[in-house]
């Protein structure tokens, strides 16, 4: 039929438009969560980003940062030239210089350092997804001062699983999405699994399983919930803890499971007062002890052939009295103190809801059991005819890890967990190869007295797992060694650093003073910071003697202009990811998934228009220059002349072992471990950026025990080798700090450590007040507030979007609608949030959706005015704000005056959410901008003027109708 | 509604327009009016030139004004494209019946026919201008029973009182025309105060339950797709406050009809040149009036889609 | 031609599932990924870093509260086009840019006639059309016309880019004016539903409701409460037995 005017003229429509005249696969980096995507080209400039149906995290599918990749690109904040500042730090004066200027100059600050003092190099990186190499390169040099972003991120989730699964939540393991029927989520709105767990709660609905959401805010996942339990936040410890003591007191728990696969069995020293009080008792080989109940004896535990008793008091050889861990976990969680109705004040689930949740956890893992017909062979060579499932899946995240007690809640997760049988069966949860890995994994942070020295690399990585007080990184006289006092008495297993207290301390010179900087990829003046408006002026404070800057050199490496550049002396401008060689590595943060391992790179599909540089390149520049070994040849020349894809493909981390698992060996049919292939790079861009390899049936459950998949593992180097991996419910590397503070051992925490060691390092999963909540006023602080990361915003760099901005670009203090109206705010009104630290002025938005006792708001909204690139005047910056003001990165003063960083005392976690607040309603003349508001940002020099009009696209649709 | 200020003046001023014409177009052939030359020369210029004006103006918020000619394509369907098609083909008698008028000084027998057609097709025309808002279902304000009659009146209204005005001016003033300006002014009056009623007392049939599809209690919006106003906010999200319209409301009646109303009286008892001040204040008046209450008509209007943006009723 | 036609051979649309849609709007900003280069091009933004920013989008979430208290839902609810069989955006249009496709039911707006009088966004209760104040004429979501026939793309790919992209599996595309597809059985099963039936336009996509919750034990055949397995000193007893490793 025709359609249109008189004329009979009908619209032409072109339904078979070439999309683009060039498509390339790369990986999405609009955030963490490492996507396939298929880039369709015209003329050279981006026209589509598409998810990759072949691909193992998103099969397809992409996110709404994902899908405004071409803002991201194309937007105008891109920093185009190196910057050396000329004016004063923070003011945003700066010259553009050419990279030889740049190079050169950081090679000198860096040199000077490496020859001296190593230390005094602060190497942090963000959202750094290159960690191998960064970790590596800060190795080589000789500093112990390097993390990624880790620490404030969700090290109390990784340390939680690590010590006591061998694997953890995070993007690390996953809910058997095909398979489970009852699924627990705490604490996510998001997650680095961004698509996988928005296709996965899509299947598992779709399927009819219910979804449990255990949240204080009720927005996204939440909201799809069966059931929405609005806790009181950091509480959710106690809640575990009280289903924990619903399923004990029932006998609900998979005895079988505990006894094959975990510690529970093992026999602990009952001899108070000595040093082995608490410790596993263990046979002259160091063997684990339990006592079998056949032959009524002490044997080793980790033989196959025993009989565990899991309960009983029993006589060691030596005379010493021992009992199983179990009983020793059964009779903690029986006590009365975790029955529902005593924590359902505290937790703010009513008693019923959290037995009603018991019974249905237990109903679902034994009644509804579900069997595989997959043969598998277990550790100890036994074959088994099918593998049973307990349909019981949790995840867990920020809700739990940002809490000074999340390292407990999220190890009480995992006991729940274990108890039920449901790790790594068929419908519960599943670890993602690398993991498991032992209990903790082996390797043990470097950087102790006499390991850091002038031009020497560290005899190891900086990060790792201390097994007990041995391995932390401390002076003789128990002070820190690390900048951020990592593995120090005040966070002994700080696996992933602390990088939120890394400017304050190298302000303070506390333990020592620093000369440089070295950031990557971080907005530590802005959004990654606590107490953002004090960092501020810690960076741009001078030493009133010497008029010299505080930290005296900070070198950033940015792809935009963030809040941080301003700061910084010299910017060394990165490319953004349609631009660079990446690698997402099995020796860092791959995509692997439950199924099989898999790793990725992004290669450039389209080129640089502006004078920038990949910082992976610039950092194996810089190697070269400063004569880092691994970096330089013989001759003293690059090792890796051909830059990042050149070590990519040559560089080895141990014999065979290298970034990049896939089409190893000379010819490229190897995988996992094989000699440097020199196609290698060529054959990931012809299979789509991504190798990925599926497990045989056989080896996709129990990896802790399968004996197919350790060996496996162990051909791979995930584990060093392939014997069971045994679950820790009890910990006894917890035990032996503890033991230390109690007066044990050659390496004590000094006097005044002993009793918080002694408190926080049960080796059993233990609950307390959030140390903020416990500090502060409750009547003059009575409400939490949050922060949830909004689905379409990636912190602080979603703002440049043109199209994400529309979306979000001013933030609203969300509050419960009784309780506004208990303070007198209306909806819409203008209030103060105070803490004990600050305030911040914002507008409300009422909602029924929330714990009444909770305020929330989105992350990282709030901008800097000038920053990103936005105008002046942009909402981000006028009606947007930024929670992190009022929240500090110490604790209040302690007795006497000591101030301890806002951290989990095990881990150095960020506690971000245990922030009390009260919200009063402001004047109405204050009413229309947040507050506080800071001095615009002057725009680097060389970025554009940014267009009042964005026709983007015009051109695709000329370049049809032209041709 | 936004209360765009081209379509206000566009729909004012045709309509003061139409309903002069129409009047003309019955009145001259029925005797009252005489075929005075400057007489019908001033009153068809009025006529016209508020008409061709407002349509001209009317034209102005297009995005395309260029291709307006292709809006008479589809007077099938669209009120819309039959006004412009009205609005042309009114030109035609009305063009005869002034070359009658004001070159021949005739206003009656085969030149009366063309008067009469003026007078049909001019209120064709305003009733396809109340179509267009009268036919919007998603516009509980504007899609009722009340909108076409208060058009044609309310043109008819102006049309009166600008005609009184200029009858009294060339010192032509009639009984008839007063009473008629009389009797339409209470008429409109009486329809705008019905039509007010009405959007006061009835609530629109789609709410936020209907809209959303979600009825299990009442819906309100937490979010909405986008922090900043766009397109759809901009043009269909205006809300006039309350205690505003209601201020307006009044200016109206007094401006729009009590003002008309007792002037238009006063004119039949006031000596000549008082008479005629008295005419073209009310002239004055009321068009300020209708503009006013043309504002209000799209002001009050309450565009369904902002059920979507937390509006608790449309 | 803005007359609707009498019957359309088929009616393509859209089908929604409230009951998964997570608001992450993916569907959102890869619809006007696509379209801003597609067969509208550009979907123009005005003031793009500044304030007031504005722009053109054919898809949008919003995100509603339903009821209080306990029974509270909070649902979010994407919004485009519902490429309805009646529609007025359709008939008001006077120079025929705004039509109704015969073949497939797809309403499109022909950017070559459309004077940009605005008659047609008034006339749809969805909100689902956008002017672009740039360009000077109306646009509105194509239902992805331009892909969903598209030889140059896979056969799996010729699907809206808002369904294409969806993480959760939350849209549905397909004929429902066939019965006996797909989304026409999903409809039926989960008593989808229109959108402002009162106005009378019809609209071709549906909206799957959100389940009810599920908080009670029984709807998953579990007892309420368990059974203590002893009392007192005994209540670990069970634990006393011979297990195996
Ligand atoms: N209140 C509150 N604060 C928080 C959190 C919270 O929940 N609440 N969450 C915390 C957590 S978990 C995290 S991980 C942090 C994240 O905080 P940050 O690590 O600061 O993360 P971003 O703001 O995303 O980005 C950091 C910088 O990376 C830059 N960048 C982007 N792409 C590239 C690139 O390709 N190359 C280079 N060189 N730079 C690039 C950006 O421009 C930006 O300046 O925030 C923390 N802060
Ligand atoms: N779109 C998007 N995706 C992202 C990011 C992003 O910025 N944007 N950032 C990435 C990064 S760096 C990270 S670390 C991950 C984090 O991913 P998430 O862990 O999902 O991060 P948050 O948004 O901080 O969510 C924390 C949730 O915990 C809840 N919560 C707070 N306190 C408690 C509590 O005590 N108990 C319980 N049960 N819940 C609580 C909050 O309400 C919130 O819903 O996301 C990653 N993915
Ligand atoms: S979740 Fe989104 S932003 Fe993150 S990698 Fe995937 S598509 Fe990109
Ligand atoms: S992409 Fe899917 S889940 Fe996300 S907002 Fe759109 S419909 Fe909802
Ligand atoms: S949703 Fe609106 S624009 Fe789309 S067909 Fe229906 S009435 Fe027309
Ligand atoms: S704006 Fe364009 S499509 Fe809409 S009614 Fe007017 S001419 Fe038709
Ligand atoms: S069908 Fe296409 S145009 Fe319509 S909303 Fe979806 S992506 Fe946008
Ligand atoms: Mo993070």
């Amino acid at each position: 039929m025709a359609h249109g005017g008189p004329a009979g003229e009908e619209e032409v429509i072109d339904t078979s438009p070439v999309v683009g005249d060039e498509v390339k696969y790369t990986t999405c980096y609009m955030c963490a969560c490492r996507c396939g995507i298929k880039v369709y080209l015209r003329d050279g400039k981006v026209r589509y980003i598409q998810g990759n149906r072949e691909h193992p995290v998103n099969r397809g599918v992409l996110c709404a940062k994902g899908s405004s990749g071409i803002m991201q690109h194309y937007s105008p904040a891109r920093l185009r030239k190196p910057l050396k500042r000329v004016g004063e730090r923070g003011k945003g004066e700066f010259v553009e210089i050419e990279w030889e200027e740049a190079l050169s100059l950081a090679a000198e600050w860096l040199g000077e350092i490496r020859r001296t003092d190593p230390r005094r190099l602060a190497f942090f990186t963000g959202r750094d997804q290159s960690q191998s190499l960064t970790g590596w390169w800060a190795t080589q040099f000789g500093t112990p001062n390097y993390a990624a972003h880790g620490g404030f991120c969700s090290v109390n989730m990784a340390a939680g699983g690590l010590y006591s699964v061998g694997g953890s939540f995070w993007e690390f393991g996953e809910p058997d999405w095909k398979r489970t029927k009852y699924f627990m989520m705490f604490g996510v709105t998001e997650d680095h699994d961004s698509n996988p767990i928005k296709i996965g709660l899509g299947h598992l609905k779709t399927r009819g399983a219910k979804f449990v959401s255990v949240n204080p805010v009720k927005t996204g996942y939440s909201a799809i919930a069966d059931e929405w339990v609005g806790i009181r936040p950091g509480t959710d410890g106690l809640f575990v803890m009280a289903l924990i003591h619903e399923l004990l007191k029932a006998g609900k728990v998979d005895l079988d499971y505990l006894v094959r696969y975990t510690n529970l069995p093992w026999l602990v020293i009952q001899a108070p007062g000595t040093e082995d009080d608490g410790l596993f008792a263990r046979d002259e080989a160091g063997n684990p002890l339990c006592w079998d109940g056949e032959k009524q004896a002490p044997v080793s535990a980790l033989l196959p052939e025993v009989k565990p008793a899991l309960v009983g008091d029993f006589t060691l050889p030596d005379g010493r009295a021992a009992t199983p861990a179990f009983r020793l976990m059964a009779e903690r969680y029986l006590d009365p103190r975790y029955a529902p109705e005593r924590v359902a004040s505290t937790t703010g689930v009513p008693a019923d809801t959290i037995r009603r949740i018991a019974a249905e956890l237990a109903h679902v893992a034994f009644e509804e059991e579900i069997v595989l017909n997959v043969p598998w062979t277990d550790w100890a060579g036994r074959r088994h005819s099918k593998m049973i499932g307990r349909p019981v899946a949790m995840h867990a995240m920020r809700g739990i890890s940002a809490h000074s007690n999340g390292f407990h809640t999220c190890r009480a997760i995992h006991t729940l967990q274990v108890l039920l049988g449901s790790i790594e069966v068929p419908g519960g949860f599943r670890y993602k190869p690398p993991f498991p890995k032992p209990v903790p994994p082996a390797q043990k942070p470097a950087g102790k007295v006499g390991e850091v020295r002038p031009d020497t690399p560290l005899p190891g990585p900086p990060l790792g797992f201390p097994m007990g007080p041995e391995d932390l990184l401390i002076e003789a006289d128990g002070r820190a060694r690390r900048i951020d006092k990592a593995y120090s008495w005040e966070a002994p297993l700080a696996s992933h650093g602390l990088m939120h207290m890394v400017i304050t301390n190298a302000w303070k010179g506390d333990p020592y003073r620093i000369d440089t900087l070295f950031l990557y990829m971080a907005n530590m003046s802005w959004n990654s910071s606590m107490n953002t408006a004090g960092v501020m002026s810690m960076l741009t404070d001078k030493c009133p003697n010497s008029g010299k800057s505080k930290i005296p050199h900070i070198i950033y490496s940015d792809a935009y202009f963030s809040e941080m550049v301003a700061y910084a002396d010299l910017v060394l401008p990165d490319t953004t990811y349609l631009e660079r060689w990446d690698c997402i590595s099995l020796l860092d943060r791959p995509i692997c998934h439950a199924d099989g391992p898999a790793d990725a790179i992004r290669h450039p599909v389209v080129a640089p228009d502006r004078d920038v540089r990949s910082f992976q390149e610039v950092l194996l520049d810089l190697g070269a220059r400063l004569g880092l070994p691994g970096m330089v040849d013989a001759d003293g020349g690059p090792k890796y002349p051909g830059g990042y894809p050149d070590y990519l493909a040559n560089h080895e981390r141990a014999p065979g072992l290298g970034p990049l698992a896939g089409w190893r060996g000379v010819d490229g049919r190897k995988h996992g471990r094989g000699e440097p292939n020199p196609d290698q790079l060529q054959r990931y861009v012809e299979h789509q950026s991504f190798w990925h390899y599926e497990l045989p049936d056989g080896q996709k459950y129990y990896k802790m025990a399968n004996k197919d998949y350790l060996e496996y593992a162990t051909t791979m180097g995930f584990i060093g080798k392939p014997d069971q991996i045994v679950m820790h419910v009890y910990s006894e590397v917890l035990q032996k700090f503890r033991n230390a503070a109690r007066g044990h051992g050659t390496i004590q925490p000094p006097d005044s450590e002993r009793a918080r060691i002694e408190a926080y390092f049960d080796p059993l999963p233990i609950w307390y007040v959030p140390f903020e909540e416990a500090a502060v006023d409750a009547r003059s602080f009575p409400l939490h507030a949050l922060t949830q990361r909004p689905m379409f915003m990636y912190h602080s760099w979603g703002s440049q979007n043109a199209w994400l901005r529309q979306i979000m670009n001013r933030n609203r203090l969300y509050m419960h609608r009784a309780k506004a109206a208990s303070l007198g705010i209306a909806d819409g009104d203008w209030v103060w949030v105070t803490s004990h630290h600050s305030r911040v002025k914002c507008q409300v938005k009422l909602v029924e959706g929330v714990n009444v006792d909770t305020v929330w708001t989105w992350n990282a909204i709030g901008k800097r005015s000038g920053a990103w690139a936005l105008d002046p005047d942009a909402p981000e910056a006028k009606q947007g704000f930024l929670l992190n003001h009022v929240i500090s990165e110490l604790l209040p003063p302690r007795e006497d005056g000591f101030r301890y960083s806002n951290s989990d005392p095990v881990t150095g976690q960020a506690a971000w959410f245990d922030l009390k607040v009260r919200v009063e309603r402001c004047a109405d003349a204050e009413f229309g901008e947040t507050a506080p508001q800071f001095p615009t940002l002057r725009k680097p020099p060389g970025l554009p003027d940014t267009p009042k009009v964005s026709r983007f696209g015009a051109e695709f649709r000329k370049a049809r109708t032209a041709g | 509604m936004h209360p765009a200020f081209s379509v206000i003046f566009f729909t004012t001023a045709s309509g003061a327009g139409y309903g002069l014409l129409a009047l003309l177009g019955v009145l001259g052939p029925a005797g009252v009016i005489p075929a005075e030359r400057w007489f019908g020369l001033a009153a068809l210029a009025l006529a016209l030139g508020a008409v061709s004006l407002g349509l001209l103006s009317s034209t102005f918020h297009l995005g395309h004004p260029e291709r307006a000619w292709r809006a008479l394509t589809q007077w099938r369907s669209s009120w819309l494209s039959r006004e412009g098609v009205a609005a042309i083909v009114t030109y035609a008698p009305a063009g005869l019946f002034a070359i009658g008028w004001v070159f021949l000084e005739r206003n009656d027998g085969l030149w009366g026919f063309f008067g009469v057609g003026t007078a049909m097709m001019s209120a064709v025309t305003v009733g396809c201008t109340a179509m267009i808002y009268r036919s919007l279902k998603p516009i509980h304000q504007w899609h009722n029973g009340f909108v076409l009659p208060a058009y044609l009146a309310l043109a008819l209204v102006t049309g009166a009182l600008w005609l009184n005005a200029l009858l009294h001016l060339f010192g032509l003033g009639h009984w008839a025309v007063t009473a008629t300006a009389l009797a339409a002014t209470a008429a409109g009056w009486a329809i705008k105060a019905a039509y007010w009623w009405f959007i006061d007392t009835n609530a629109a049939i789609s709410t936020p339950n209907t809209a959303t599809g979600l009825r299990t209690g009442r819906v309100r919006l937490i979010d909405a797709p986008h922090t900043e106003d766009n397109y759809l906010l901009k043009e269909m999200g205006y809300r006039v406050a309350r205690k505003h319209a209601a201020k307006l409301r009044l200016v109206a009646h007094g401006t729009a009809f009590a003002l008309p109303l007792v002037l238009t009286a006063a004119t039949a008892a006031l000596p000549p040149v008082l008479a005629a001040g008295a005419a073209l204040l009310a002239a004055a008046s009321v068009s300020l009036g209708v503009v006013v209450e043309r504002w209000l008509f799209f002001a009050e209007a309450r565009h369904a889609v902002t059920l979507y943006y937390g509006a608790e009723a449309a | 031609m803005t007359t609707l036609p009498a019957a359309t051979q088929k009616k393509l649309g859209l089908v929604i599932d409230l009951d998964i849609c997570v608001g992450c709007h993916a569907c959102v900003t890869n619809c006007k990924e696509w379209n801003t280069g597609g067969h509208m091009a550009p979907l123009t933004d005005l003031k793009p870093y500044g304030a007031g920013v504005d722009g053109v989008w054919f898809n949008r979430v919003h995100t509603f509260e339903v009821s209080v208290g306990d029974d509270c839902r909070t649902v979010h609810f994407p919004k485009s086009c519902l490429h309805c069989e009646t529609p007025a955006c359709v008939t008001v249009c006077p120079t025929g840019a705004s039509y109704k496709r015969s073949e497939d039911g797809i309403v499109l707006v022909d950017e070559s006639k459309c004077i940009g009088c605005k008659l047609c966004s008034w006339a749809c209760p969805y909100g689902a059309r956008e002017f672009d104040t740039d360009a000077g004429v109306m646009k509105k979501c194509t239902l992805c016309i331009d892909r969903i026939y598209n030889e140059n793309l896979d056969e799996v790919d010729r699907v809206p880019a808002c369904v294409a992209t969806c993480p959760a599996g939350a849209r549905h595309f397909g004929d429902l004016g066939d019965p006996t597809s797909p989304v026409s059985r999903l409809v039926q099963e989960r008593g989808g539903y229109d959108l402002m039936p009162e106005i009378g336009y019809k609209p071709t996509n549906k909206y799957l409701p959100p389940r009810p919750r599920r908080t009670r034990s029984q709807q998953i055949g579990a007892p309420e409460v368990l059974e203590p397995a002893g009392n007192g000193d005994r209540l670990l007893q069970w634990v006393d037995k011979l297990l195996s490793r």
